[in-house]
């Protein structure tokens, strides 16, 4: 260090930077500050709007949490017996997501392992932008194939009477999530440096034992993210699985059978329910209960890579 | 939380194709401020009909626009409640509950017209023996705790399959076809869980044609060759009547029904002159041709 900076002479010697750029560099660190802080903010506010909305429905006498969380009788509009559990769409989401993901987790990470690390260069552009087009396709035309072509392979391949069912829906889930699950891993992957690359080739590690020894661990928290956002994809999907799933208020016993899952239903009655009525408020209550459903997965997830990281 | 590697070309990607949506509509909506414009919302059942009256319509008045959407005749007519649309179509009749709403929000009663009738018909697979049923019949397949599950229960064999387990085949609740097969079928008691609730009149029967085993109700306008309609009857010992245009109109046909539109207090200016020619003989023979039952000519408001 210059002996001489700490001088006054010399400090007051050198070139400042005008007034304007530095309060301007503030005023943007402030901005990217804002940015930063807004996604727990407008995490927070949603929570709380959707929360807001179904609070009056929680202290009603007649109606029971425990019901609404473990009963599988869901009676809206009944005339005699107005009833609303939810337990078997919290299953129709969950058995939907879960057979997506048992589909997309394999084939999607495997993609992402493949094209970071076996594809030739032109062949690995052509599949990203392939797979970028693959993640824009619209929700509805997912549902519409599901509805069409899915349905009558299903119905042909299993002799199911019905051929929109968990397999279906879960089917349609796991081709919409492969794309995102592919961009995210590819792009963890990448993100592993090439001296981890280098030392592993020069220990004379294969290339299958480097991907399955080093690169698959030193990415590990990247491919969770990849894998966290292919379950949000299907557990937050609404239209393709509202068409797919054949909209049954059902446990369902086998893939062949049809389910209901919690956005679709509230997609299919949010519309007719009277705003601020008890059907209206229960709907905004199971947004609450999907919501909740997301973050513990999140949470879940999350804890296991600290615990991972720690061993 | 869990780290996000930094490229995200596929949000980026989403990004714009919402961006261009948005673009596509506000430029739509800018277009031609002079047409009065009518918002029509309601019954799916009523949707086909509703769009051809509109493009009919458009025929007869050039300045008039009327935007036709389903969703459900609850739907519409909630549309209505909040003043949100001039017409709601329904395949019920309005609930008491509604005019009092109504009337809160915006200060004016509904005003109702009954523009058709409709059959509600029960279909069953093409290849499917079974040709006439009960309404009591009906109530066992779909209500809560009904004891009827498989077809074999009903003395139907049906050819070529194993497991004949009844694939029912029931609406969404916001629907007035499932609140009117829910008032008459099943006496008002729910429908048993495990339905498959389409949101349309037109994949009820695609469903049903589709699935040798599916029983299914929709507007009678929606046969197609894959299906059978059945005969009903009130109960055993009643005369089975196919739903016809003869039977509609003398009431022998159990599950017929009024097909209304309704609107905030006496219908004025464009919205007037609208109803009136649904009703008129032009309006009216649209009903006919979508496989609906007219007014009868007698009972048409003279003009």
């Amino acid at each position: 260090m210059n002996h001489d900076a700490s001088t006054p002479e010399a400090l007051a010697a050198r070139p400042r930077r005008p007034a304007w750029a530095v309060h301007g560099e503030r005023a943007l660190e402030a901005v990217v500050r804002l940015a930063g802080v807004s996604a727990i903010v407008f995490v927070a506010a949603i929570f709380f709007f959707v929360l807001r909305e179904a609070a009056p429905v929680l202290v009603k006498d007649d109606f029971s949490l425990l019901q609404f969380l473990f009963s599988t009788e869901w009676y809206p509009t009944s005339a005699s017996h107005v009833r609303y559990g939810t337990l078997a769409l919290t299953v129709g989401t969950l058995s939907v997501t879960a057979l997506a993901m048992l589909i997309a987790v394999p084939f999607g990470l495997g993609a992402a392992v493949y094209l970071s690390e076996f594809c030739a260069p032109r062949l690995r552009e052509t599949l990203k932008i392939t797979i970028e087009l693959l993640s824009a396709i619209p929700s509805v035309v997912w549902g519409f194939i599901g509805l069409t072509v899915m349905s009558r392979v299903i119905v042909s391949v299993t002799g199911a009477p019905v051929g929109v069912n968990v397999l279906n829906g879960g089917i349609i889930l796991a081709l919409m999530s492969v794309p995102v699950i592919v961009s995210i891993g590819e792009d963890a992957l990448k993100a592993v440096p090439d001296s981890y690359r280098e030392a592993g080739l020069a220990l004379g590690a294969t290339r299958w034992q480097l991907v399955y020894r080093v690169l698959l661990p030193a990415a590990r928290n990247g491919l969770l993210a990849a894998v966290l956002l292919g379950v949000g994809r299907a557990v937050g999907e609404t239209m393709a699985v509202l068409m797919a799933t054949g909209h049954a208020v059902h446990i369902p016993g086998s893939l062949l059978d049809s389910v209901r899952t919690l956005t679709a239903n509230i997609a299919a009655e949010l519309g007719e329910a009277p705003a601020g009525s008890d059907h209206y408020r229960v709907l905004f209550l199971t947004g609450t209960l999907l919501f909740l459903i997301t973050f513990a997965i999140n949470l879940a997830a999350d804890l296991v890579v600290r615990g991972i990281r720690r061993r | 939380m869990t780290r996000v590697p930094s490229s995200h070309r596929w949000l980026r990607l989403v990004g714009l194709a919402a961006t261009g949506a948005l673009a596509a509509c506000g430029g739509q909506s800018a277009s031609k401020p002079a047409k009065s414009v009518i918002q029509n919302k309601g019954s799916d059942t009523m949707v086909n009909v509703a769009q051809v009256w509109a493009e009919e319509y458009r025929k007869v008045a050039p300045d008039v626009e009327v935007e036709v959407s389903g969703g459900g005749s609850g739907v519409g007519l909630a549309a209505l409640v909040k003043g949100a649309v001039d017409v709601a179509n329904a395949s019920r009749d309005i609930k008491p509950s509604e005019v009092e709403q109504a009337t809160k929000n915006t200060g004016k009663p509904p005003a109702g017209f009954t523009v058709g009738y409709d059959a509600l018909a029960v279909y069953v697979h093409k290849d499917n023996p079974l040709g006439e049923v009960t309404l009591e019949q009906l109530y066992e397949i779909y209500a809560e705790g009904g004891k009827f599950t498989r077809w074999s229960e009903l003395g139907v064999k049906i050819p070529g399959v194993t497991d004949d387990t009844i694939v029912r085949v029931s609406r969404q609740s916001s629907s007035g076809t499932y609140e009117f097969f829910r008032e008459h079928a099943l006496k008002n008691k729910d429908f048993r869980n495990g339905s498959r609730d389409l949101s349309g009149s037109k994949e009820v029967v695609e469903l049903v044609g589709s699935t040798l085993t599916a029983i299914g109700y929709s507007g009678m306008g929606y046969a197609t060759p894959a299906v059978k309609m059945l005969k009903v009857a009130k109960q055993k010992g009643d005369p089975f009547v196919a739903p016809t245009v003869a039977a509609v109109h003398d009431k022998s046909y159990p599950l017929a029904r009024s097909l209304h539109v309704y609107t905030l207090g006496e219908p004025q200016g464009a919205v007037k002159s609208y109803v009136d020619w649904i009703l008129s003989d032009a309006g009216q023979k649209v009903v006919e041709d979508s496989g609906y039952v007219p007014v009868p000519p007698d009972q048409r408001p003279k003009r």
